[in-house]
């Protein structure tokens, strides 16, 4: 591929999303949308590389895509006048607006992540309407064959025509119940490159670029959320981190990542966010965590870090969201401001018996306590509980450094 | 504007739970739905509504062969039978559900939503 033609497909990969949304409200058909940015492209390559890069060239490349859905769409003769006529509305909705910024991105993503399609699908659609990624590289990212999401994104796309499922922003009413399931939807995109096993996964690493890229997206469409704020700032906070994770193919924990290898850059942004977010006084699930996260770049060092702000943190997650594995996270603060045993003794009621970072705890609580065959059976459990190849070398690892 | 079926099907379960209402209960579940049946009217959604009798009132007709066949009970044994239901004419799915919702509600039972095919040329 040449510089040229490279160039071309980097604006075009940027610019998609938006070319896309404009599309669907313009022709309130996805599949019309998707071919006619397609042509565009196509056209792109073949002029920009001799004519040079035009000034705006997402413009152009929604104007062009607009004029060839409008050439297919009156060559396709078998339509009748009245089909024609419902696929080029200006705004097949009449929406009124809510008050909150109307941009075809935004619309498009309540469509992508309507609770009506499928949790995988919401995600699939995501991806390929506003991150432009092909069907190849989300069945990647997603270790699934490609026929696999084919299937699940023209299934996704039927549904969506089919069932009438609106491309515009809920109303006020249901805005909140609706955006976290948005949020859910970028956070699993974020996460799914993040926990990803190290080393040969490197779709994988672009799945969390892609998550911050849409949660910067949706930052700039409702800047007033506090929980979309929270959701960015948590991912910026843990991707400031993400090179110290890992070394020599074994997991590295928070106390003993290289400070000095984080991304102060990231950490800044994320603290503002953080600050912002909180100020406004609705606190919520990825305000908190991120949170947390601030609590933890904040530390110069390992053993600066504040645990009772830690613990409060969590204290008031579990308050918002109760899950035992807020309860795990607050009960490893609590090991470093009341000690082991109180810790243990918190974690010992959880119900967490299958998940792996609850025997990774208690593996590290009995080993403080000195209660060494106990921590081995624990690293056992927790080694035999995770997939993660990094993660089992790191627990080996702690297992091996036991006394006897 | 889109026409939608809400469907309220009941399992044997549900109707044991029904069964087992006092009378007084079940009159409050029937004046919840009468509520959403004349909000629907109201507000100019409304197309048809109705109640079924159990599956046992069911008489199969398969006229697809030589000649009609006539057999008692429905087509096929199933985990759930139609119920009652609801046709509504409404913008998008969004307003579907959000009637589905209520319907949900003031019926105490599931409901599920399905979008009519479109007329050819409508």
């Amino acid at each position: 591929m040449s510089g040229a033609q490279e160039a071309v497909e980097r604006i075009y990969r940027e610019e998609y999303g938006r070319i896309v949304a404009s599309l669907v409200r313009r022709f309130g058909d996805i599949d019309v949308a998707e071919e006619a940015a397609a042509e565009a492209l196509l056209v792109a390559v073949e002029r920009w590389p001799a004519d040079g890069v035009p000034p705006n060239p997402g413009g152009w490349l929604t104007t062009t895509a607009a004029n060839r859905g409008i050439d297919k769409i009156r060559r396709e003769s078998h339509r009748d006048a009245k089909h024609q006529a419902a696929l080029m509305v200006e705004n097949p909705e009449g929406h009124q607006p809510t008050g909150i910024v109307e941009d075809d991105r935004l619309r498009l993503i309540f469509t992508c992540c309507h609770p009506a399609l499928a949790p995988e699908a919401r995600v699939a659609m995501t991806l390929r309407l506003l991150g432009g990624l092909t069907v190849a590289e989300i069945a990647q990212a997603f270790l699934v064959p490609e026929t696999t999401m084919a299937q699940r994104i023209t299934r996704a796309k039927r549904k969506i025509k089919d069932a009438h499922i609106p491309f515009r922003v809920p109303d006020a009413a249901d805005l909140t119940q609706r955006l976290s399931a948005v949020l859910a939807v970028v956070y699993l995109v974020f996460n799914e490159g993040y926990l990803a096993s190290s080393g040969d996964a490197p779709i994988r690493e672009d799945l969390t670029a892609e998550a911050i890229r849409l949660g910067r997206l949706l930052r700039a469409l409702l800047p007033d959320d506090p929980e979309v704020a929270g959701l960015l700032a948590l991912m910026l906070l843990t991707e400031s981190r993400r090179t110290t994770r890992v070394a020599g193919g074994e997991l590295v924990p928070l106390h003993e990542q290289d400070r000095g290898g984080w991304d102060r850059a990231l950490i800044a942004e994320g603290h503002a966010l953080v600050r912002e977010s909180l100020a406004l006084n609705r606190p919520g699930h990825y305000q908190l965590l991120a949170a947390v996260n601030a609590v933890h770049t904040d530390a110069p060092t390992a053993s600066d870090t504040d645990w009772e702000q830690v613990a409060t943190l969590y204290s008031q997650l579990y308050a918002v969201a109760p899950s035992p594995v807020v309860a795990l996270n607050r009960a490893i603060a609590v090991a470093e401001l009341d000690g082991a045993e109180v810790a243990l003794a918190e974690v010992d009621r959880l119900p967490l018996t299958t998940y792996h970072a609850w025997h990774a705890t208690r593996a590290d609580l009995l080993r403080r306590l000195g209660r060494s065959s106990d921590a081995r059976a624990a690293y056992d459990a927790a080694i035999e509980a995770t997939d993660n190849e990094a993660e089992r070398a790191y627990l080996r690892r702690r297992r091996g450094s036991l006394a006897p | 504007m889109s026409q939608y079926l809400l469907a309220v099907n009941h399992t044997p379960a549900d109707v044991a739970a029904m069964d087992a209402l006092s009378p007084e209960e079940m009159q409050a579940v029937f004046d919840a739905t009468g509520k959403v049946n004349d909000r629907m009217q109201a507000e100019g959604v409304w197309v048809f509504a109705g109640g079924l009798m159990t599956h046992d009132a069911t008489t199969t007709v398969d006229n697809t062969g030589a000649e009609p066949m006539i057999t008692d009970g429905p087509f096929a044994e199933s985990k759930e039978y139609l119920g009652g239901f609801w046709i509504i004419d409404v913008p998008d799915l969004d307003a579907a559900l959000a009637w589905a919702a209520e319907g949900s509600k003031a019926c105490a039972n599931r409901v599920e939503v399905r979008p009519f095919q479109e007329e050819p040329g409508a």
